[in-house]
């Protein structure tokens, strides 16, 4: 049966893990390769990189993290930020990455989504979509954010999601401004309607504090995967654990050893 | 031993020669016809479009290579679907080594497409299998497949049954990427560096 998916990410400043707390304040979680590593051994079913680096320089040393964790580790994984043309995602797929994830390029430009998955295929274009639950003038809407969630759109999510899916993205990585970092819980009702809509994965992120989360992602909020960074760098959830629980309840989830 | 990637137009095979790096098994990565003949094991990998993909082999004369050879072969993925008789993507005429058409998963409400991430094989028939646990999970990415037939060594199943992996004579081949299927994927690459 196919399973659902637990994937920790990994923001990477100058080849080091960082977490920022709401994206601002950012404490270091180590080494990028090994934590990789580590997470894949003990069971992970991917791994997302996201490269907070803005400037050149470390754009190659971005890279060069890639090409390492290719080298080492096992497991699928994505790579994002700062991903804006087709040579950008042929130099990291050419490192070793196996899909790209692209988030305020795609909303700039939505025809990108189009000539990524034309020119490498759907299956390695992950689109990336923060959102936030806005007041507007027509009332509260979900709505798309870029820059780390900063910046708000005018575009509603739920139909920028399914527009992504036509374009030709492979899969959504939903991400709630409103509930990431505070540890309460995944944006269910959010993600479930995503989930429904669109026809293609949905990897849902922010929120998660424990292993019901979880569950109740994989459950009410009908994602195909979740994803967490600090929980799992902080060794608040071990993913033995997390899997176990989740097979306890009977999740389908691969279990390894 | 002599082991052939062969090259063409499938998209990014990097992670392929990763793997191989990691079992500690040279490799050669070419289109060379001769040195794809002179192989000791080649392997067929490829993420991509079917049509473009049988188009570029025809154009290049691997469409006809690849069927001919006698030394074992190792499709994966978009390799396995080429090595089919027909493809529904675009409508492709593949090499025909397995006698059975790739078909897309029918639309099923909450079954997505591509059916994507990590689900078990089960019914091994295959020395690529050995050693590897029941059930083993391992990663695919895809959004038609070859259903089960005589040829199907190894069977999943997502919407319907279909092949997880195939084989016939010298010619092996598996629908997920082992490259990145965690230890099960390395143990399938092992046993066929070891055939």
């Amino acid at each position: 049966m196919l399973t659902k998916r637990i994937i920790p990410c990994l923001d990477v400043k100058d080849g080091r893990t960082v977490k920022g707390i709401n994206f601002i304040n950012l404490r270091d979680a180590g080494d990028a390769v090994e934590l990789g590593a580590m997470y894949a051994e003990h069971g992970a079913d991917e791994l997302v990189y996201l490269d907070i680096t803005a400037t050149i320089d470390g754009r190659s040393t971005f890279i060069e993290l890639v090409r390492r964790v290719a080298h080492t580790i096992n497991i699928p994984f994505t790579v994002g930020g700062g991903i804006s043309s087709i040579s950008d995602v042929s130099a990291l797929l050419h490192a070793g990455a196996d899909k790209v994830s692209i988030n305020s390029a795609a909303v700039r430009n939505p025809d990108l989504i189009n000539e990524l998955s034309l020119e490498f295929g759907s299956q390695c274009i992950v689109v990336a979509i923060d959102t936030r639950y806005t007041l507007t003038e027509n009332g509260h809407e979900h709505l798309v954010h870029t820059h780390g969630g900063r910046k708000p759109t005018e575009i509603r999510t739920i139909p920028w999601a399914k527009e992504v899916e036509e374009r030709g993205a492979g899969e959504i990585l939903l991400t709630s401004m409103d509930t990431d970092g505070t540890k309460n819980g995944f944006a269910l009702e959010l993600t479930a309607t995503v989930s429904g809509h669109a026809n293609i994965p949905v990897i849902a992120s922010g929120g998660a504090g424990n292993m019901d989360h979880f569950y109740d992602v994989f459950t009410t909020g009908k994602a195909d995967a979740g994803l967490a960074a600090s929980i799992f760098h902080f060794r608040e959830i071990d993913i033995p654990d997390l899997k176990k629980y989740l097979n306890e309840r009977n999740l389908p989830v691969r279990m390894t050893k | 031993m002599k082991t052939v990637i062969i090259k063409y137009n499938a998209g990014n095979v990097q992670s392929v020669m990763y793997a191989l790096d990691r079992i500690g098994a040279s490799y050669l990565y070419t289109d060379n016809e001769e040195e794809i003949r002179s192989a000791d094991k080649v392997i067929f990998p490829g993420v991509g479009e079917a049509s473009t993909a049988m188009n570029y082999l025809r154009k290049v004369g691997l469409d006809k290579v690849i069927p001919s050879l006698k030394q074992p072969v190792f499709g994966t993925c978009i390799g396995m679907q080429l090595m089919c008789r027909f493809s529904e993507e675009n409508n492709t005429e593949c090499m025909g080594i397995f006698d059975v058409d790739v078909k897309r998963f029918p639309a099923v409400p909450g079954m997505k497409v591509p059916h994507m991430g990590w689900n078990n094989i089960m019914d091994y028939k295959t020395v690529l299998a050995g050693d590897l646990p029941d059930n083993a999970y391992v990663y695919f990415v895809h959004s038609y497949a070859a259903p089960v037939c005589e040829y199907t060594v190894a069977s999943c199943e997502y919407v319907l049954p279909f092949s997880a992996m195939l084989q016939k004579d010298n010619f092996y081949a598996a629908q997920f990427h082992c490259e990145i299927s965690g230890n099960a994927g390395q143990k399938i690459m092992e046993n066929f560096l070891n055939i």
